[in-house]
């Protein structure tokens, strides 16, 4: 059957994915902007090299979650867009500076002065961009954003503010920096790979440390997401398989098996989007919107469907073929 | 500034700066992979540098386009929740389809940019094509949402209100108004593009009269806006049937015409007043307007007067960009059908240096022409963003002070644009000189 649960797994697999490849190119501008020392010029050339052929392509994911959320959940976006006006117009402007500088420096053909400060706004940019992401999609499980009459009463600044929030926006930044350190374990020059392990060890502490402190603050800030995550009945082994994934990073990190570290860090990634879909438990917008009663059309359901199934089949054989130009072992960086 | 008018000003500001990259997304692709299929047909390097370098433009062109896209699809939410909790359902489906094609081009692109020495030169060349292919499809489908607007179709409503019932999305991807559009507009993107590339490049001749760079250059883009532009005209015209059939108070608007009449006359130029509703300066030409667009002469067209005060576009702006449009139109096929009359006559690509001056001279046009035909298109709907079903100001966001983000989106966008110009100039007058590239054969 048809229905809006397929398009909540849609929406989320595309929201993992996401995180999971646009996420690691925010990630790349800041380890960009942490750049120190003699070699930083060199540093910030490899990490331009990753993320140059790929970076629009991860885009577009965000762009296929947006289209299918207004098409099939029209009361949720007309009311997110609404009630988090503010967090979201920071974060179409940080994706605008951040493509837009990054693409300037690299084929400005300008002196190396005026491009190292478009290297500055890129980098800047991807550093502000995940918070304010993170604190958007915090604001829609806190509770906070209430409607009446399917129009929005909780003003402008509701959710997205909170303690909670706010170190969401952190756990992101810091997610998306973890994994673009792992991935680059295999885009460096062999000189700089142990420099991203430690980084890529430290980051996956700090993660773990918001992790817990995201966990206790939405208790008090987002208690009924917070009650649904517990209450969940895969919140067990969903924590078992992320401890494990944690587990596994910082033991290849520690052991140099880079691959190892690269599938634990996807699947954790997987995991902790994973955890926030249980939590939401069928909730766009906690508490009032719901995929049952966000406007979808059946119909729409049903003449989307076969589309995203044609798509995805084209997609994934040229998605393999980008990854294998650009990505495969054997290239010259 | 009320909060409506400074949400359709950065909405049509937003429209303005990013059609500008969609249109060189669609059509640059194109003209580096037929300037790489001469280099793999002739072996001449000339072309393969002319691709190299149209491609390292072209990477900042789509990086702009793609970053302003993006922003327009949450400006449609941000500034429009109203327009987008209704029709989201309707025209979702298109835009499912437009986000795949953005895939493919970004992926296509990627490996064109990316993989000058990664892939085999004939599959590098499939790839600029693809991404020309890909362009032109996110072009068209976007634009079934627009042509859905200004014809709405693919639903049924409640009886007695505007809610929507029943829904048939290929119904309204399909609606009255998309092939003529779609075909309007993806011809426009070759026309403008050609056009400016050629005017670039024909500086570039004036400066350096037997620079091989630029002459290829220019060939190509005046081949280009050789097919388009005489297309371009006709399409105009089964447009502005189309108008006149589906969407008569903009045609109306487009022409000025207050009087409903039959052998109405064709206005060109002048000033409509719309307080004393009538026209200074324009010449009218008789029976014009109902000649082209029902065949008869006498045929009645509607005017302004037919419609409600309220109902009714801003004459003014509509009539002058619809004849900016076609000024520009004209102003280009003229300078098609010179420069294609001395290349026949010379044998060779005209490089007279006052052809080139004219060129120069009317370069901009198809890029004037795009932007004053979006203003028809959109100004000519008002009041209605989804014509006579929903209004423009039942549409826009509750938020207060818009003018916030309005002003700063003006600025961020003067400042890109301003950037992109600089940045292009270095490319284009980073050219190799002949010797430069002789040396390096
Ligand atoms: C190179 C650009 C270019 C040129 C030379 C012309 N146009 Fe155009 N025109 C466009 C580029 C364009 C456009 C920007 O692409 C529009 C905006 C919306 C659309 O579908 O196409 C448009 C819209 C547009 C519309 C409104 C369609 C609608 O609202 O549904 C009409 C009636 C015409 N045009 C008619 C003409 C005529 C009679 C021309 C002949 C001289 C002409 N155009 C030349
Ligand atoms: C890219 C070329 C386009 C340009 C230059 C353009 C221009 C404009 C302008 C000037 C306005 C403001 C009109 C007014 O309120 O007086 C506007 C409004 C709008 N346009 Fe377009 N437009 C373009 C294409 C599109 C397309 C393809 C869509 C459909 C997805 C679209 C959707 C809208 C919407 C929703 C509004 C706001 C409501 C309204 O004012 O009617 N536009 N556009
Ligand atoms: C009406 C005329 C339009 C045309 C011809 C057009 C064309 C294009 C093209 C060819 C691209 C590819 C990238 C580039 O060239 O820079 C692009 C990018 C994009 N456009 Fe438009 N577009 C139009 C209007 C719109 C509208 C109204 C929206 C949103 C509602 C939109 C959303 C996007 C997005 C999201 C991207 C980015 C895709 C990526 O990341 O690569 N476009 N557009």
């Amino acid at each position: 059957m048809i229905g809006v649960d397929l398009f909540w797994w849609i929406m989320g697999t595309g929201l993992i994915i996401y995180v999971m490849t646009g996420g690691a190119d925010y990630g790349g501008g800041v380890w960009d902007l942490l750049a120190r020392g003699k070699e930083q010029a060199r540093e910030r050339r490899m990490i331009e090299a990753a993320i140059g052929p790929i970076w629009e392509v991860n885009h577009i994911w965000v762009i296929f979650i947006i289209v299918t959320m207004f098409s099939v959940f029209p009361k949720a976006f007309a009311a997110i867009c609404i009630a988090l006006h503010i967090p979201i117009s920071l974060v179409v402007v940080g994706m605008i500076l951040r493509g837009a500088c990054f693409t300037f420096r690299g084929y400005g053909l300008q002196p190396g002065a005026t491009a190292k400060r478009w290297g500055m706004i890129f980098a800047w940019a991807s550093l502000i961009t995940p918070i304010f992401l993170g604190m958007t999609l915090a604001a829609t499980s806190s509770g906070e954003i209430r409607l009446v009459d399917g129009e929005v009463t909780s003003g402008y600044f509701s959710g997205w503010l909170s303690p909670f929030a706010v170190c969401t926006g952190v756990l992101t930044l810091v997610i998306f920096s973890l994994t673009a350190a792992v991935y680059l374990l295999h885009e460096v020059e062999p000189d700089m790979v142990q420099r991203f392990r430690d980084r890529a060890f430290k980051a996956q502490i700090v993660v773990l440390v918001l992790l817990a402190i995201v966990y206790g603050l939405a208790h008090r800030d987002a208690p009924i997401f917070a009650e649904q995550l517990d209450n969940s009945a895969l919140i067990w082994p969903l924590r078992f398989f992320i401890v494990l994934a944690v587990g596994a990073v910082f033991w290849s990190l520690k052991n140099k098996h880079d691959d190892l570290a690269r599938m634990a860090v996807v699947a954790q990634v997987a995991g902790v989007v994973l955890g926030w879909g249980l939590a939401m438990d069928r909730y766009l917008v906690i508490p009032d919107l719901t995929i049952d009663n966000a406007g979808a059309h059946q119909e729409t359901l049903e003449a989307m469907a076969p589309v995203f199934i044609a798509g995805a089949v084209l997609l994934v054989p040229a998605l393999f073929m980008l990854f294998r130009v650009f990505k495969s072992k054997s290239k010259e960086a | 500034m009320d909060d409506l008018f400074s949400a359709r000003a950065q909405m049509g500001l937003s429209l303005a700066f990013h059609i500008l990259f969609g249109i060189a997304g669609m059509a640059m692709p194109l003209m580096m992979a037929i300037a790489e299929t001469v280099w793999l047909r002739t072996g001449n390097q000339i072309y393969l540098e002319l691709a190299k370098r149209w491609s390292k433009g072209t990477a900042i062109l789509f990086a702009v386009g793609a970053v302003s896209g993006t922003a327009l699809s949450f400006e449609l939410g941000l500034l429009w929740p109203g327009f987008m909790k209704y029709a989201g359902p309707v025209i979702g489906t298109p835009f499912s389809l437009e986000g795949f094609a953005f895939f493919f081009e970004a992926i296509f692109l990627g490996i064109y940019l990316y993989g000058w020495n990664k892939i085999s030169p004939k599959m590098h060349c499939l790839a600029g094509y693809l991404v020309a292919f890909f362009g032109l499809a996110s072009g068209t489908i976007v634009i079934a949402v627009n042509a859905w607007m200004n014809t709405p179709a693919g639903f049924t409503t409640v009886a007695g209100t505007n809610e929507i019932a029943t829904i048939d999305v290929w119904g309204a991807v399909f609606n009255p108004a998309f092939p003529t559009q779609a075909m309007h507009s993806g011809l426009g993107a070759y026309c403008a593009v050609a056009f400016a590339v050629l005017g670039i490049h024909c500086f570039g001749l004036l400066r350096e009269k037997n620079n091989a760079f630029h002459l290829a250059a220019a060939k190509i883009a005046f081949g280009m806006a050789l097919v388009a532009t005489p297309l371009q005209m006709l399409s105009g015209d089964i447009s502005a049937r189309h108008v006149g059939e589906y969407q008569p108070a903009k045609l109306a608007a487009m022409e000025g015409l207050y009087k409903t009449q039959k052998g109405a006359p064709l206005a060109l130029g002048g000033i409509p007043i719309d307080d004393e509703e009538r026209m200074i300066g324009a010449i009218h030409i008789p029976k014009a307007l109902s000649f082209l667009q029902t065949g008869d002469a006498d045929a009645e067209i509607k005017g302004l007067d037919a419609f409600p005060e309220e109902d009714r576009p801003n004459t003014f702006w509509v009539h002058l960009a619809f004849q900016l449009m076609v000024a520009c139109g004209s102003a280009m096929m003229g300078l098609v059908s010179l420069g294609a009359f001395l290349w026949w006559r010379g044998k060779r690509f005209p490089t007279q240096r006052w052809f080139l001056k004219a060129a120069l001279l009317v370069h901009p046009l198809g890029l004037v022409a795009v932007e004053a035909g979006w203003c028809v298109t959109e100004l000519g709907r008002q009041p209605w963003v989804i014509y006579n079903i929903m209004r423009t100001e039942d549409a826009v966001t509750p938020m207060p002070g818009l003018w916030v983000p309005c002003l700063f989106f003006t600025a961020l966008y003067v400042f890109l644009g301003i950037t992109v110009l600089i940045l292009l100039n270095n490319h284009v007058f980073h050219s190799p000189s002949v010797v430069a590239v002789e040396r390096s054969k």
